[in-house]
Order: structure tokens, then C-alpha cells, then sequence
């Protein structure tokens, strides 16, 4: 699936769409530590977060994520969301918990 | 890509808005160069979790970076407190991150482990009071 593919069911709002909507998204990955998340996200995985800050999106960056879901309503700030448009990170929200959002992405991915 | 291309980034002290921005430049020229995705994302990887450190933990500092055709080498070096006991440092889950950056989402103590991890070298020179200096090397 496509992160074009993603948006395009409309699970989840659009906050940035990235420079990459057709990158593909092979995994799902849940993780509020930036550290872990940088060691343990696998390239290529929809990570899904609450931490919305300027780290969140080099951390994605960094660790080659195809796109990041924001869940449990939790927003980007202002800072983060502009760092998103200037790397082009796609960034997706929703008012669900982590555990529904990354489900609901496994489900597509594996039907 | 024959010669070796070096380049050199000062870190500024307590700036986490600008923390990321060497790693994700050094990532952008690797990409550029044609350097295999697989060592691009090790040496980002490790990179940034230097960088945050140098910010956490040691006022800023200047990382080097070398790539060659055939490996790339880092070298952070600060002028920071040094790490008492390099042991304990490397175990996974052990921090002294203050409240402020576990926050964050730091300070989950995977820093240095995390270095570890993604390098296929990775030294630590550190004197108490004077600094610390890490050099790794991924190899392409």
C-alpha cells in the first residue's frame, strides 16, 4: 500500500502529505520514545505516535519512515508541522487510540 | 567519489529545534552520492542519537564526517562533562537525562546502545571534566 493509498481511503486526516505520496508503507510501528523509535522503526513502516514535537519529524526522517500518524487527537506544533513541510514528511492524524490506528493500518496492509 | 569527502558541523548547546539538522543534512548528501540506503540510514541513525546527546548532555560540539568509497567515519567530539562509567553508559535503559528532555521522548537511555547498534566500529574516548569523543564507522 501507498501512503497516496493511505490518504486516499480517508482513516485518517491529512496534516502534511509529503513530498512522497508514492512511497510504499510495508509495516506498522508504535512508539512514543524517540529513541526507541529511532533504533526499532523499521524503514519503510507507518509509525504511529502521540508525540507531535520538531523531534518527532527528524526522527522520522532519520529513521526512513514512510509516513507518521498522529493518534489520540494529538497535534503537531507549529515548529514540527513546518519541519514536516520543509523535509516533506507525510503526516496523518486521528482522534483513535494508537492501538485502533495502527490496526486499522495492518488491516489494509494485510486484509 | 575517489577522494574522501569531509565535512563539519558545529552543534549549538540546548537547541532541540535545531537538534537533527546535521544528521538530516549528512543523510541528504549521502542519498546524493548513491551511498546504498541500508549505510545511509546507519549513519543517520547513529549520527542523531550523537547529536542529541552533544545537545543533552555537552553543551554542543563539532562532528566530522568522512565518506569515503568504501566506509563513512564520524567523529563527535564535545567538551562536555565525559562519562564517569562508559559500562554502565552503554547498558541499554540507563540515563541521566534530566526531566525536561524525557519529556521529549528522549531519554530512554538507547543512545549510545543505538550507536552501537547501527555502527560497524564504534570507540569512546571520554576524560572526566574535559570531554568526550566518538568515533564510528559505517561501512558501505
Amino acid at each position: 500500500m501507498k501512503v497516496q493509498d493511505l490518504i486516499d481511503k480517508q482513516i485518517f486526516h491529512v496534516v502534511n502529505s509529503g513530498d512522497d505520496t508514492g512511497r510504499e508503507i510495508t509495516g506498522v510501528f508504535c512508539c512514543d520514545l524517540l529513541s526507541i523509535a529511532m533504533g526499532k522503526a523499521p524503514a519503510d513502516s507507518a509509525w504511529v505516535t502521540v508525540m507531535g514535537n520538531i523531534n518527532t519529524i527528524a526522527v522520522a526522517t532519520l529513521a526512513d519512515v514512510s509516513c507518521v500518524i498522529m493518534a489520540e487527537g494529538a497535534a503537531l506544533d507549529e515548529v514540527a508541522r513546518a519541519k514536516a513541510k520543509q523535509q516533506g514528511v507525510a503526516v496523518l492524524a486521528t482522534e483513535e487510540p494508537v492501538f485502533d490506528a495502527a490496526l486499522k493500518i495492518y488491516q489494509e496492509l494485510h486484509g | 567519489m575517489a577522494e574522501a569527502i569531509r565535512l563539519t558541523y558545529e552543534i549549538s548547546p540546548d537547541d532541540f529545534t535545531r537538534a537533527g539538522e546535521a544528521s538530516s543534512d549528512v543523510k541528504k548528501k549521502l542519498k546524493s552520492l548513491g551511498v546504498p540506503p541500508e549505510a545511509v540510514r546507519k549513519v543517520s541513525i547513529a549520527m542523531y542519537e550523537g547529536e542529541i546527546n552533544m545537545v543533552i548532555h555537552a553543551k554542543g560540539g563539532l562532528i566530522t564526517v568522512e565518506i569515503s568509497p568504501d566506509q563513512i567515519l564520524m567523529i563527535l567530539a564535545d567538551k562536555g562533562p565525559g562519562i564517569p562509567d562508559i559500562d554502565q553508559a552503554m547498558q541499554a535503559g540507563w540515563s541521566t537525562a534530566p526531566n525536561e528532555i524525557r519529556s521529549l521522548g528522549f531519554g530512554a537511555g538507547m543512545g549510545l546502545p543505538n550507536m552501537k547498534k547501527y555502527t560497524d566500529e564504534m570507540t569512546i574516548d571520554t576524560v572526566i571534566g574535559k570531554g568526550t569523543t566518538i568515533t564510528m564507522i559505517v561501512k558501505i
